[in-house]
């Protein structure tokens, strides 16, 4: 079943594709083959693959049970969270914060999961920042 | 000869001490890099880019970081398929087949060292092999006019999925996304904006540093909390013992690494092979030819040496077409591609005469690494194993922030930090369906310039098709072309690596 939607899906993407494509605005001044002509034949290329597992799926991959798939539209929503927090309060606070998420919900303890967040913020803030001279978010505090 | 002459140039550019410093540190993480399961040579060398990229290292000593970090990993990923039969990265599958019995026979030191011992000869004559075989492949690719090129690309969309792929439409779709993303952005030729949706983010196109780090690393920690409870490997606390290879161990193995390495290198220069499929097909014709007494897969030495010297000497081989021809052989080679191509150095026959100092300080470096390698993977392979217990739910969440660092580094925006959760995503959804993820990255690499030879090949004959296979050269890629792509079809189930599950090995 997965095959088959992801073969409907590049169908999908393929129709769409094209139609954008065709979209293109093209000046009076182009070459021979013009700026739509290539995106329409990758379109045509997506469309054809995708009828291949439409019409024989492979068997189905093994989806992680609900709950396993919830840690990672957890995981995600945190990943999104950081980048927000980044510009607001810095690269330490909401490093150390995300990474100690992760963490927790990667089995540590949330103490342990706490220590290791903010571990691994301090040493990359003190590796990339303080040695490397890298640019990070520094936040209303600077670090 | 004038090869040797510019190698001698080649030294005297790696040879300077901040070069040195980098091939060390690039060997160290390499090896750590390759040593930890979950992090191959393809997510350790996508991570290191951007930071790499933001340091403001300038091409070479840029070259020389990542690739010793490329060639560290090969060797790395045998000390854990060695030490706890778990593989430390794809390669280094093979190496578990024998690696692991000779360490439940009490022989892990030995096995360390033998196997430390092969990479080195592997990787050795590969790097010599790169030398010799290179130009020569750029000779022919100076006859190539753009119609040449077009099909050369074609050519290595259609066998990157692989010899032992296994669903051939799956690799054509992920090669199809490639590209279509590549099209994102203002056409080069006409400076219309192209798929852009009137976001001004997305004028410049995609890049390609937020695809791969998405893809590879972002999409990496996602698989990880699929299995929860990630928990440091254990017996880790194994006996190494003395670690060094008796002489008579050594001579027995000797013609075998000679064997493995001549074939692993012809699978590295071969389009859509790759060291993974160096070190099986050198495990594999090794096991026809020395296993006469039934002893291979209960601890032979043989078995341990085969798919070391394979996989280093068949990475050393995908170097050739990709720095002779621009076009990747493997998925790291793609993802260093992707490095040159960010330093604004397009690799192909042009980078020998104009660049040849990237060339062949690069190749010198290869080789200071890997005596460095030999050097730090034999006396000091205790400090690596110390290094796989680090517990994974320690270690991926310091992945996954080290990545936003370096993305984070190179624009500040956090339009590229969510592309990069998107295609981290994606990412994941793909590798779940087993749609290859190397196609993907070389389509965004590679889609401008696969549409420029085009265009460019048309202008020539004022939109003429028939320029396309208008020479023999060109005629001989075609069918290389469609020969790679429906090989797999025909006979890819003889080639496939059929290991046991392992659920922390990265598919």
């Amino acid at each position: 079943m997965s095959d088959r939607i992801l073969g409907g899906a590049c169908l999908l993407l393929a129709a769409l594709y094209i139609f954008f494509a065709t979209q293109i605005q093209v000046g009076f001044m182009s070459d021979p083959m013009g700026p739509k002509a290539f995106p329409i034949l990758i379109g045509v290329v997506l469309a054809i693959a995708g009828i291949y597992p439409l019409m024989r799926p492979d068997p189905e991959p093994e989806w992680p049970a609900l709950g396993r798939l919830l840690e990672i539209v957890f995981a995600v929503a945190v990943m999104v969270g950081y980048t927000y927090a980044l510009p607001e309060i810095g690269f330490t606070v909401s490093t150390a914060v995300a990474a100690g998420l992760l963490s927790w919900r990667l089995g540590a303890t949330p103490i342990k999961a706490g220590i290791a967040g903010i571990v691994i913020a301090v040493t990359i803030f003190v590796l990339f920042r303080v040695v490397l001279k890298l640019s990070l978010a520094l936040g209303p505090w600077g670090f | 000869m004038d090869v040797f002459a510019q190698l001698a140039d080649g030294f005297v550019v790696a040879l300077t001490w901040q070069n040195l410093g980098l091939a060390l540190i690039g060997c160290l993480l390499g090896t750590m890099i390759g040593a930890l399961p979950g992090l191959g040579p393809t997510n350790g060398v996508a991570i290191l880019i951007p930071l790499a990229f933001t340091l403001g290292l300038s091409a070479t000593p840029a070259l020389i970081l990542l690739t010793s970090v490329y060639y560290g990993a090969m060797y790395g990923g045998r000390i854990s398929s060695i030490l706890l039969n778990i593989p430390g990265d794809e390669p280094a599958l093979m190496t578990t087949l024998d690696g692991y019995p000779m360490t439940k026979k009490g022989q892990a030191g030995e096995a360390l060292a033998l196997s430390g011992i092969a990479s080195f000869v592997g990787a050795f004559f590969a790097t010599w092999g790169l030398v010799f075989l290179a130009p020569q492949l750029v000779k022919i690719a100076l006859l190539f006019g753009p119609a040449e090129y077009f099909a050369l690309f074609t050519l290595a969309f259609a066998t990157l999925g692989g010899i032992a792929s296994k669903n051939q439409s799956k690799a054509a779709i992920a090669a199809a996304i490639g590209i279509a993303i590549a099209m994102i952005g203002v056409d080069h030729q006409t400076g219309v904006p192209r798929l852009t949706f009137g976001q001004i983010h997305l004028y410049e196109g995609i890049s390609f540093l937020v695809a791969i780090v998405g893809l590879f690393a972002i999409s990496e920690v996602l698989l990880f909390l699929e299995h929860a409870k990630g928990k440091a490997p254990e017996a880790a606390g194994t006996k190494l013992g003395r670690i060094t290879v008796p002489l008579p161990m050594l001579k027995q193995t000797s013609g075998t690494m000679a064997r493995s390495t001549v074939v692993g290198f012809l699978a590295g220069v071969l389009p859509g092979a790759g060291a993974s499929l160096g070190s099986f097909i050198a495990y594999t014709i090794e096991k026809r030819i020395s296993d006469k007494d039934g002893t291979f897969g209960k601890g032979d030495p043989r078995g341990v040496a085969a798919p070391e010297a394979g996989n280093n000497a068949a990475a050393g081989g995908a170097l050739v077409p990709m720095l002779a021809l621009g076009v990747p052989g493997s998925g790291t080679t793609a993802v260093l591609l992707a490095m040159l191509m960010a330093l604004n150095i397009t690799p192909g026959p042009l980078l020998f005469t104009q660049h040849p100092d990237v060339v062949w300080g690069l190749i010198a470096a290869l080789f200071i690494g890997n005596i460095m390698l030999l050097l730090l993977n034999v006396p000091m392979v205790g400090l690596f194993v110390r290094v796989l217990q680090v517990p994974s739910k320690y270690l991926m969440p310091a992945v996954a922030m080290i990545s936003f660092v370096g993305i984070y580094g190179i624009s500040g925006s956090t339009f590229d930090l969510l592309m990069m959760i998107i295609f981290g995503v994606v990412g994941y959804v793909l590798r779940k369906l087993e749609v290859p993820m190397v196609p993907v990255i070389l389509g965004i690499l590679l889609g401008n310039e696969m549409e420029k030879s085009l265009r460019r090949a048309l202008t020539i004959s004022d939109g003429d098709v028939s320029i396309l296979w208008g020479s023999p050269l060109a005629v001989t890629i075609w069918a290389l072309a469609i020969f790679g792509f429906i090989a797999p079809i025909l006979f890819g189930r003889f080639l496939k690596p059929r290991p046991q599950k392992d659920p922390s090995v990265s598919p």
